[in-house]
């Protein structure tokens, strides 16, 4: 009973295991590097899911892709390069830095410092609170009422 | 105004409503900026769909064209396919198709039944000239001119609406260029 239970439930793991691609590679740097990438590249088709995670067709075959140059023996960044070229920044979840995407990289640390710039003069602000010698007189009189 | 501090929130909130504003008046996001546009078409090595000659992109040069990606498991191409047609004969332009992630025998049935618009049309099966092309769905359209050049890429059906207001111009500025 148990060992059936174990046995269909290996069987069902091992049916999900098989609809991954099969890639052979040459050592395990190369399995790392291949897997390192296909989990950075956003997959074009599905928006927000990266390329190891889509099963979408257009997916599938950047994952033969990388694969092939991961084989070919390109480095990491001239993989990058090659599916840049080929579909552009949005394939990669780090937008990089060009005077087009400064407000996307400097923005939020700006708008950071601008938040506690305001806080600060409001917190001064609010201690710097002083009075002439009337006002002082007349709080007294208030106070002592 | 003594106290700039105290307009900070109305003046976050005219540059929240700005960004915004801006925001809904984007692009749709599935729509990608091609990375294509000005590099020379791909190199490849396939087969044409009805002679079972290989070809390679030097086929594409001597003429503008129209190079459309397009498979039988597309809806989408079904609709456009009507417009190319069209296309083709008002304006006797050289239309290449990508049979793109396809079965031959089904390709070849469906220009056999709907009318075949293309010069030649390049056998993609497992999509890697697709990959070159940065293609990530179909239909697509690209324009490539007499250099071989990508100048347009257009993603989605080709309809009326936007053949007129988009690619014909473009298409007609090469030509005449």
């Amino acid at each position: 009973m148990v060992s059936s239970l174990i046995s269909g439930l290996l069987g069902v793991w091992v049916v999900g295991v098989s609809t991954i691609d099969v890639f052979e590679f040459e050592n395990e740097a190369e399995r790392r590097r291949y897997n390192a990438l296909i989990a950075e590249f956003r997959c074009p088709k599905c928006l927000n899911t990266n390329l190891s995670g889509s099963d979408a067709p257009v997916a599938r075959d950047l994952r033969r892709t990388v694969y092939r140059l991961v084989d070919e023996g390109l480095a990491d960044d001239q993989v990058r390069r090659y599916l840049q070229d080929r579909y552009g920044d949005f394939v990669l979840y780090d937008p990089p830095v060009r005077t087009d995407t400064w407000a996307l990289w400097f923005g939020p640390p700006l708008l950071l410092l601008l938040g506690i710039w305001v806080l600060g003069r409001i917190g001064t602000r609010t201690k710097k609170i002083s009075l002439s010698n009337e006002e002082r007189a007349r709080l007294e009189a208030i106070r002592k009422q | 105004m003594k106290r700039p501090v105290f307009f900070m929130p109305f003046v976050g909130f005219v540059a929240l409503v700005a960004i915004l504003y801006a925001g809904f008046h984007l692009n749709d996001p599935t729509h990608l900026p091609s990375a294509l546009v000005g590099k020379p078409f791909p190199s490849f090595q396939l087969r044409e769909l009805t002679s079972g000659k290989v070809l390679g992109q030097r086929t594409l040069l001597g003429k503008v064209r129209l190079v459309n990606v397009w498979a039988t498991w597309c809806p989408t191409c079904l609709h456009e396919h009507e417009v190319l047609m069209d296309i083709g004969e008002a304006t006797g332009l050289s239309i290449v198709g990508i049979n793109y992630r396809d079965n031959d025998e089904k390709a070849r049935r469906w220009l056999n039944v709907y009318g075949d618009p293309y010069d030649f049309t390049i056998v993609d099966t497992n999509g890697d000239l697709g990959v070159e092309l940065g293609v990530y769905g179909a239909p697509e359209t690209f324009i490539v001119d007499a250099d071989g050049i990508i100048r347009f890429r257009h993603v989605g059906d080709v309809n009326d609406r936007n053949w007129n207001r988009e690619l014909l111009p473009i298409v007609d500025a090469l030509i005449d260029g």
